[in-house]
């Protein structure tokens, strides 16, 4: 219905002319390419971690330099105890692992009634909850503030945790269709076998499908929890108490009070992007398999 | 269960079906369906935050024709999706494009492409007010070593939104995985066709790679211009809306009016014109799709 454009088609040429090509220019130009591409992407970092470890002064002078001498270890140790950023740390890990959890959980039971359970009215309900995937989240923000507000849950981790129980609310409900896509390519037979030997549905889910599905599960454990753990606006509307603050609130507030104090601020962003950096680095294959395999393209 | 064969299976399926879908179904009603509509009951009364709505119709809605303030937002907003959108687009393909290559060292080159992009939005601001400082930051420093004229970057306001612009380029990480994902998924079969046909890397790029991705490209640009159209970080913690308000994002214009000023009907009204503008975007990209997006399994549904 939408296909315009032709199919590809080759032009017809001599037909084995060409096929081998000396390949180590091109590799080479490869490899040049990506070079050139990764020195800018790397570069703020080097410069955040330089200047993390350097004295004010030494950060200030007119050619730059870029080795720090002395190595100011000082600046990661201060600007951490200079506010509670440990307190911080530990807030965000329980908001971020409520969180995947029940994300995870929630969203994963959904996909399997939406991908491997008839019932009338199945498709219809799947398409009306994936439209909220369109929506802005400016639209919904003001009345769940006010909701939370009326509920007195104002301040407290409930409005930054509760919605994830629910398939992950709103602009969440795209985890339940990315594991809904990958659980249509696992074999139904599996499930059929087991109904015959008296399983029940949860079952099923549990035993079967769940077990299959680990590269989807990670890459929604990995988006849901870079998604808490970067979140600044939820913190921002509903926590005011200070011990409460997330990393996020943490940093923000650092950078209007520590204005002049580059170093800490620049160590405490280091200390802060670290953590999830180690995350990634050890679970990346799992990721990009996992965005492969559940075929995120149509 | 006590019923045998197939309509006991049916039965269970509907049962636990609807059980099973029911936090989503529940999550939609509370988070979205309800805040929806109470958004817009909200949008046509005057009400601020402690005192009763009153009803004023679309009143709302004139006064904001009117703001000169929502007109610099939506201009700022405008300005910043079509820099940004193209911009992120052709990187993050081109990179794709190079990390799909049978390379050395893949997962490492894959990490620094993708490490941006896991940077917590906060600490990513605080990054890159330093870079674009215009005495002592990285791009500043730069230019003058190269003898270059150094910039004002977000200090000026003809400069405030291109620097946005590059600084959200450098976090292409998500949509190069996705293209990645898709250039995973052409068929082998119908490079070897171009190959036997004699064409080099253009004519299979030209022919095959892009066509194939056109689906992709089209998920990417629909994703993009919905997100960069709600930026607000920036705006929040790093110009505050200006300088002289030319970063005055759309989103941080409403989030200002509603949790600043306390206007939560003006706000709300603000919220479902925003709403109304991407459903219309999203509506032209979807029509236009039509003429470029190449479906392989068209004809056979």
């Amino acid at each position: 219905m939408t296909a315009v454009q032709a199919p590809p088609r080759a032009a017809r040429v001599a037909p084995t002319a060409g096929l081998r090509k000396p390949r180590r220019y091109g590799k080479a130009l490869v490899y040049l390419a990506l070079l050139a591409g990764a020195v800018p992407t790397l570069l703020p970092f080097v410069w955040l971690v330089r200047s993390a470890l350097m004295q004010d002064a030494q950060m200030f002078v007119a050619p730059p330099e870029w080795i720090p001498s002395p190595f100011q270890w000082s600046n990661f140790t201060e600007a951490l105890t200079a506010q509670p950023f440990w307190l911080y740390f530990v807030n965000t890990v329980i908001i971020a692992v409520i969180s995947v959890l029940g994300t995870v959980l929630t969203c994963s039971v959904a996909a399997f009634s939406f991908s491997r359970l008839r019932w009338r009215g199945r498709n219809l309900t799947f398409a009306v909850l994936l439209s909220a995937v369109m929506l802005p989240y400016a639209v919904t923000l003001i009345p769940t503030f006010v909701m939370w507000q009326e509920l007195g849950a104002l301040d407290t981790f409930i409005p930054l945790t509760v919605p994830s129980w629910f398939a992950g609310a709103g602009g969440g409900v795209f985890n339940v269709f990315l594991l809904r896509q990958f659980f249509l390519t696992i074999p139904f037979e599996l499930d059929e076998a087991a109904y015959i030997d008296g399983a029940s549905p949860w079952r099923v889910f549990w035993t079967v499908v769940m077990p299959l599905s680990k590269p989807a599960i990670v890459v929604v454990t990995i988006f849901t929890f870079i998604g808490t753990w970067n979140d600044f606006l939820g913190p921002l509307l509903y926590l005011n108490d200070e011990e409460k603050y997330t990393l996020s609130l943490g940093l923000a507030s650092f950078q209007s009070i520590y204005l002049t104090q580059w170093g800490y601020l620049m160590a405490a962003s280091a200390a802060v992007i670290a953590p999830i950096i180690a995350l990634f680095f050890f679970l990346q294959r799992y990721f990009i398999e996992g965005v492969t395999l559940t075929g995120i393209k149509n | 269960m006590n019923k045998p064969g197939l309509s006991g299976q049916r039965r269970l399926e509907r049962r636990w079906g609807v059980l099973m879908a029911l936090p989503a179904i529940l999550g939609f009603v509370i988070f979205t369906a309800g805040p929806m509509v109470a958004s817009f009951v909200f949008s046509l009364t005057d009400w601020q935050v402690g005192g009763t709505p009153e009803f004023v119709g679309l009143g709302n809605y004139t006064e904001l024709a009117r703001d000169e303030l929502f007109w610099t937002s939506l201009s700022a907003t405008t300005y910043y999706t079509l820099g940004a959108v193209p911009l992120v687009l052709i990187v993050s393909f081109a990179v794709a494009m190079l990390l799909n290559q049978k390379v050395r060292g893949l997962p490492v080159w894959r990490t620094i492409f993708y490490l941006p992009t896991l940077v917590p939005a906060i600490a990513n601001v605080v990054l890159w007010i330093w870079i674009f400082n215009p005495d002592f930051g990285l791009l500043n420093s730069l230019l003058r070593q190269a003898g270059l004229p150094a910039g004002q970057w977000i200090y000026d306001e003809s400069m405030a939104i291109p620097s946005l612009i590059v600084m959200s380029t450098w976090g292409f990480g998500n949509t190069m995985v996705i293209f990645l994902a898709g250039l995973q998924g052409v068929p082998r079969h119908l490079y070897e066709a171009v190959s036997i046909d004699g064409g080099g890397a253009w004519r299979r790029f030209w022919h095959v790679t892009l066509p194939m991705m056109t689906p992709t490209i089209f998920y990417n640009l629909v994703v993009g211009v919905v997100g960069t159209f709600q930026v607000f970080n920036q705006a929040y913690v790093m110009t505050e809306g200006g300088p002289n308000n030319a970063t005055l994002f759309y989103v941080y214009y409403l989030f200002r009016m509603a949790f600043r000023e306390s206007e939560m009907g003006y706000a709300s009204a603000l919220a479902w014109v925003l709403f109304m503008i991407i459903v219309v975007i999203t509506f032209l990209l979807f029509r236009n799709a039509r003429r470029w997006v190449y479906y392989e399994m068209a004809g056979a549904r």
